[in-house]
């Protein structure tokens, strides 16, 4: 009898454990693949016709030129959009984005920040999100439907000409574009130096504990 | 495109190299070269990847590509105008734009050029500019889309291809119009027949309301606001209504060849 309740006691003690579940990992690792290819691609694109006064360095680009940089990026696109689909289906079904995300309030947001600065933060219990993180992880998600939605209207000016006047004309939407492109460029440097700061959140991105 | 290349490609030009070396090819072998040769050589470029590593990515990429212009073709509405403009609108000066300078544009002798109609047409006349002027024209003020990024906003007047299509009796049933042009390199370039028929879809014999300057394609260009700039050929000589992919001098670079807007 008393073998059993040890046995229940470690079947729960497993499955609560478990801080990302593998949905999210292998969505999350799929949309870090897309991720990249559609920057790495975009920058060779972005290259052809510059918005500002800098091109960026070919070696840090994909396609070798505009042609093949289109080939890669109108691909890597539909993993990006199914699975960023796929994601945002599954983070409001399950109810993942509202327990995780929410609530985000500024209090929570200052005093987290302040705890982070002066390395006072706790990273104890992986499964719960703290305030810097619900608003960074809220956001990005919001950046990363606007850079495709701002890419659609790029790409389909006529045929989607309501959602390219959304964000003010071709040309206006083109710097859209680009500035969500920047957000997740430095999102990415961040979460990927946090990442590294706290490796067991990265062992828990990678095998669910 | 000399500006685009010089920041794409730095030092050495690996198209251009190809280019230069095709010319010595007899006609046969070229296309196919550059239907092989000018992407390998793309892909050579592609990641530091050896080029054996890359003809999967090669193909898959090539394949996609091909999904994307069915998706294009499903999203295209024939009925949706591309967006117009007032007069103030008009980008000053409008850019020039091709893979060579404008001193090597092609000059085209207006009183000897023949517009060539072929293919699926009951009648293959071929076409003055004078008897070409006197057809019904229309004007637009759309904004020319380049595959480079850059967009600019013109003001073209011609006459609708679809009521040309109607006139010589094409059969519009079939696939594509394909654009042969004057530039020294032949270009060309296919039309799939829903946007040959879009009712924005123009050859154009006037830029800014004055006869079509050579910088914009003299004596007629494809204007087709729904398509990106490179599906608008400069220069045109003949026009070919047919049900086979003939390809075209930058879709068999890699560019996508729907290319819609």
């Amino acid at each position: 009898m008393s073998v059993l309740t040890v046995n229940d006691e470690h079947a729960t003690s497993t499955t609560t454990k478990i801080i990302q579940p593998a949905w999210v990992r292998v969505l999350h690792w799929t949309n870090a693949v897309a991720m990249v290819l559609m920057i790495m691609s975009g920058w060779q694109i972005y290259n052809a016709s510059p918005l500002f006064s800098f091109t960026f360095s070919h070696s840090i680009t994909l396609g070798g030129w505009l042609g093949g940089a289109l080939l890669w990026h109108f691909a890597a696109m539909w993993l990006l959009m199914v699975n960023g689909l796929i994601y945002l289906a599954l983070g409001f079904a399950t109810g993942r984005f509202r327990k995780k995300l929410l609530p985000i309030t500024p209090g929570g947001v200052i005093s987290d920040t302040k705890a982070a600065l002066t390395g006072k933060l706790s990273h104890d219990d992986l499964t719960k999100y703290n305030y810097v993180q619900k608003l960074l992880y809220a956001g990005i998600i919001i950046v990363g439907i606007l850079i495709v939605l701002s890419g659609l209207s790029i790409w389909k000016p006529v045929q989607l000409q309501w959602l390219t006047a959304l964000f003010g004309g071709y040309d206006f939407a083109r710097y859209v574009h680009f500035a969500c492109m920047a957000a997740i460029v430095v999102f990415m440097v961040i979460h990927v130096a946090l990442a590294l700061l706290v490796p067991k959140s990265l062992r828990a991105m990678i095998i669910g504990r | 495109m000399g500006r685009l290349r010089s920041l794409l490609i730095p030092g050495i030009d690996k198209q251009l190299l190809v280019r230069d070396a095709l010319k010595v090819m007899p006609d046969l072998a070229r296309r196919r070269f550059i239907a092989g040769g000018a992407s390998l050589g793309a892909l050579t470029l592609l990641t530091g990847c050896d080029v054996s590593d890359s003809f999967s990515a090669e193909d898959l990429l090539k394949k996609v590509s091909k999904f994307n212009d069915g998706v294009q073709a499903l999203i295209f509405n024939p009925d949706a105008l591309a967006p117009i403009f007032p007069e103030s609108a008009i980008t000053k000066p409008f850019p020039f734009n091709a893979y060579y300078d404008l001193a090597d544009a092609p000059e085209v002798d207006g009183k000897k050029w023949k517009f060539e109609v072929r293919g699926l047409v009951d009648n293959k006349k071929s076409w003055t500019l004078e008897e070409l002027y006197k057809l019904p024209q229309q004007k637009q003020i759309t904004r020319h889309i380049c595959v480079e990024g850059w967009s600019a906003i013109g003001s073209w007047t011609g006459t609708p291809l679809r009521d040309f299509l109607k006139l010589v009796g094409a059969d519009t049933r079939a696939k594509y119009c394909w654009f042969q042009c004057a530039d020294s390199e032949g270009y060309n370039s296919p039309l799939d027949m829903r946007t040959a028929l879009h009712p924005q879809t123009q050859m154009t014999f006037k830029f800014g309301d004055e006869i079509l300057p050579r910088a914009y394609g003299f004596p007629m260009k494809i204007r087709v606001p729904t398509k990106l700039g490179f599906k608008n050929p400069k220069y045109v000589i003949s026009m070919e209504v047919t049900n086979d992919y003939k390809g075209g001098y930058w879709e068999d670079q890699g560019y996508n060849s729907f290319s819609g807007s």
